[in-house]
């Protein structure tokens, strides 16, 4: 056990705390509005290597690891930098994994040509509200059992879909779209690059919960109501308070599914058992640290706002592009309830799963696997 | 960052686990809730004999905190009788982290054998979260204190053979620096111990010290140094020693009844969307429980003092374990307000029981809102309310 980020990851994390504070920040992403992208920003991106770190070197990427990449995308979250850039490292993971890896080339891995993802299945035959789909050359989308790739030369932003968080969303009509993979392979490398975005979002939301209870925490010492700070009443204390446990334990949870995923991958089968509070296993740590984070990354940003008073929702604070962006990131892949009932079915099934084992094999350690109480 | 366990914690949870299955008996459990006093010395002496012991006091012997909350933890998560151990163990580690030769060899070593208990001396019937300013007074009389005063929550105090009291030695001083922390052994002529029944089927006492005169060998740390023992007790007590992990057997309850009870809408409970919802969020929490309290005890094991990170894991635990067991007696209906060994009651009667013992956690240890006071003033750097 150790929860210290390794010595490269906090050298990773210093280089790319330092490009976001020089090149994003609240007031890049407020002149990026409504299109959430800020072209020159990405520009210097490329010269970091960024957009390629994620892919293994031996194919020509940056060699980073699942737990590598949640140190940047937090970074990246807490100044909300209007880059595409969790879409694009997931996407290029997922086209470096494929049987026939030849669309993760060298303009996808130079970050020149912009990847996405869709992370729902394609209805009649368009990718919806694709999480970067107005500023990727190529977003890639399952449709059916294929798994197909669009490509523009152009970005699309005349597609752009005006939205709560100012986030480069798009449909992408998928009928001039190639086909990569097919069958069992397509559906799997599509669900394994859904949960990595789950994990480098959630990553993201810690950064901006972060930076949201950093502002309110700020404006409250400032602030003066009644002769005194208004940071100096309990009320307002206790609402600030129940903050640092909820985002460190969103924090905790998503480096955990970090590391699951990077075992996942080194083929180390991750266990889930609820009734001894025993999971390892990547696609629930993965939807369990979206659910946290968001929950964290929502409650942070609304408890922040408030405390601004009036101010808080004035476009010229920066809370609000917090509150905003936290909510959409939240809430664009699908509802957390029904992520939770998604994972419900997936511990109950392992749950019946060790039931059985243990009715039809009778040993000690079948009992074991049960639970005692 | 690490979330294995290693091989050597592993082997020390498998150990654990072995030692559960034989001697964590359905007896054991049921005397547990009929007696309502959650200590068992036979249990805690197998403990003892299987070697656990010694492992399960902060700071002593070659067991690291992350092994002692793998200790707790399997323990509570099992439902086992460990409250008493926990203030037990606490104790050990104070007096090893403080204590004297004396203290080692009369109180120490004794525990360790697991057939002898402590219980905590700190709030008074008037001095509750604002412990520095209890009154009990400690009055010097030649190589003897002279102790007068009351002590309320003393869980265990009907067991135990030692109280750790923190006493007023200096009323002229500003409260935290006239306090002096004492080991009173419970025979002495003068203590008088009174049930406080609760409605969490657990007993709870308060207990009446008049006259009671100890030496000042048993005087634990420095005269007027008490609040700085208090500070490694708390330490101790918050996070690492079990109490952040309660809703794991809850969960394990809901989803065994759930998937028997009959929903009015037709298939059982467990197909019911919201039930399904809230389990996963229960299970999402009980992780983050855990890493939490991990971080706790990894922050101690590598030589920190945890005291912040410790009140983070306790608020978050104890407030979602609230909250999932109101969503759970809700959604059981009249069932889930029906007791053990009632004909029909959801899961046993355990919702009924963690309905009542629920409200209890965020109290006791320290409240929600002295936590957040905590948080608020030593993490966030917020001014002092009060």
């Amino acid at each position: 056990m150790d929860l210290n980020l390794t010595e490269d990851q906090e050298s990773i994390r210093e280089v790319f705390a330092a490009f976001f504070d020089g090149e994003t920040g609240p007031a890049r992403a407020r002149s990026a509005e409504p299109f959430g992208f800020d072209a020159a920003a990405w520009e210097r991106l490329l010269e970091t290597g960024a957009p390629g770190m994620g892919v293994a070197e031996a194919v020509g990427g940056g060699g980073a690891s699942l737990a590598d990449l949640a140190v940047v995308a937090t970074e990246a979250g807490s100044r909300i930098a209007p880059l595409p850039l969790v879409d694009h490292i997931v996407t290029t993971r997922l086209l470096a994994m494929l049987t026939d890896p030849s669309a993760c080339n060298n303009d996808v891995l130079a970050g020149s040509a912009i990847v996405g993802l869709a992370l729902r299945p394609a209805t009649k035959g368009v990718a919806r509200t694709v999480p970067n789909g107005a500023v990727a050359h190529r977003v890639v989308a399952l449709d059916g059992d294929r798994l197909v790739i669009d490509q523009h030369t152009d970005l699309l932003l005349g597609a752009h879909l005006a939205n709560h968080g100012c986030l480069p969303l798009a449909h992408r009509d998928l009928a001039d779209a190639e086909t990569l993979a097919e069958g069992p392979e397509a559906v799997a490398a599509h669900a394994r690059a859904v949960d990595e975005w789950r994990t480098l979002t959630a990553a993201t939301l810690v950064g901006m919960a972060r930076e949201a209870l950093v502002l309110g925490v700020s404006y409250v010492k400032e602030r003066e109501q009644f002769g005194r700070p208004v940071g100096s009443f309990q009320a307002v204390q206790h609402l600030l308070a129940d903050l640092p446990g909820l985002i460190d334990g969103a924090h905790l949870l998503t480096a955990k599914a970090a590391w699951a995923g990077d075992r996942a991958t080194a083929g180390i089968t991750g266990t889930l058992d609820v009734d001894a509070n025993d999971v390892t296993d990547f696609p629930v740590l993965a939807a369990m640290s979206l659910v946290a984070a968001g929950e964290a990354a929502v409650l942070a940003t609304d408890r922040s706002l408030h405390v601004h008073g009036g101010y808080g929702f004035s476009e010229e604070y920066d809370i609000q592009l917090y509150y905003r962006r936290a909510r959409a990131l939240t809430w664009l892949l699908d509802d957390p309830a029904r992520e939770c009932r998604r994972l419900a079915g997936m511990f109950l099934a392992a749950a019946d799963g060790r039931l059985a084992a243990s009715t039809h094999h009778d040993s000690p350690q079948a009992n074991t696997e049960t639970g005692r109480s | 960052m690490d979330f294995s366990l290693g091989e050597r914690t592993e082997a020390f949870r498998a150990e654990v686990r072995a030692f559960l299955d034989e001697h964590l008996t359905v007896d054991v459990i049921e005397r547990m809730h009929t007696s309502g006093t959650f200590n068992d010395k036979d249990f805690n002496g197998a403990l003892a004999e299987a070697g656990l012991l010694a492992g399960a006091v902060p700071g002593y012997g070659d067991r690291d905190p992350i092994e002692l909350y793998v200790l707790f933890n399997e323990l509570e998560k099992a439902g086992a009788p460990y409250d008493g151990l926990a203030v037990t163990m606490l104790v050990a580690g104070v007096i090893h982290a403080v204590g004297t030769d004396f203290h080692h060899t009369e109180v120490l070593e004794r525990l360790l054998t697991g057939e002898f208990n402590c219980c905590l001396g700190y709030s008074e019937p008037d001095h509750g979260s604002d412990v520095a300013a209890i009154t009990t007074k400690a009055v010097r009389d030649g190589d003897e204190w002279v102790i007068d005063g009351q002590k309320m929550w003393t869980t265990m105090a009907h067991e135990a053979d030692w109280v750790i009291l923190l006493t007023r030695t200096n009323p002229d001083v500003p409260k935290h620096k006239g306090l002096t922390m004492f080991l009173v052994p419970m025979g002495l002529p003068g203590i008088e111990v009174q049930p406080v029944p609760t409605m969490a089927s657990e007993r709870t006492n308060a207990t009446f010290y008049s006259g009671v005169r100890v030496g000042d060998e048993w005087r634990l740390g420095e005269v007027d140094g008490g609040w700085a023992v208090m500070g490694v007790a708390l330490a101790f007590e918050r996070g690492v020693m079990g109490g952040t992990n309660p809703a794991v057997p809850l969960l394990n309850h809901v989803r065994n009844w759930a998937a028997e009870a009959p929903s009015p809408d037709g298939g059982t409970m467990l197909d019911d969307p919201l039930l399904q919802e809230r389990l996963a969020r229960t299970a999402m929490a009980n992780q983050v429980s855990q890493l939490l309290t991990l971080r706790a005890a990894w922050i101690a094991a590598t030589g920190g003092l945890p005291g912040l990170e410790g009140s983070m894991a306790k608020l978050y635990a104890t407030e979602r374990y609230q909250q999932a067991v109101g969503w759970f007696q809700q959604m059981a209906g009249a069932e889930g307000l029906l007791s053990f060994g009632v004909d029909g009651a959801a899961a046993d009667g355990w919702i009924d029981y963690d309905g009542r013992h629920s409200p209890v956690v965020t109290i006791y240890g320290g409240t929600t809102e002295i936590n957040r006071n905590n948080v608020a003033e030593r993490h966030l750097g917020l001014p002092r309310s009060r």
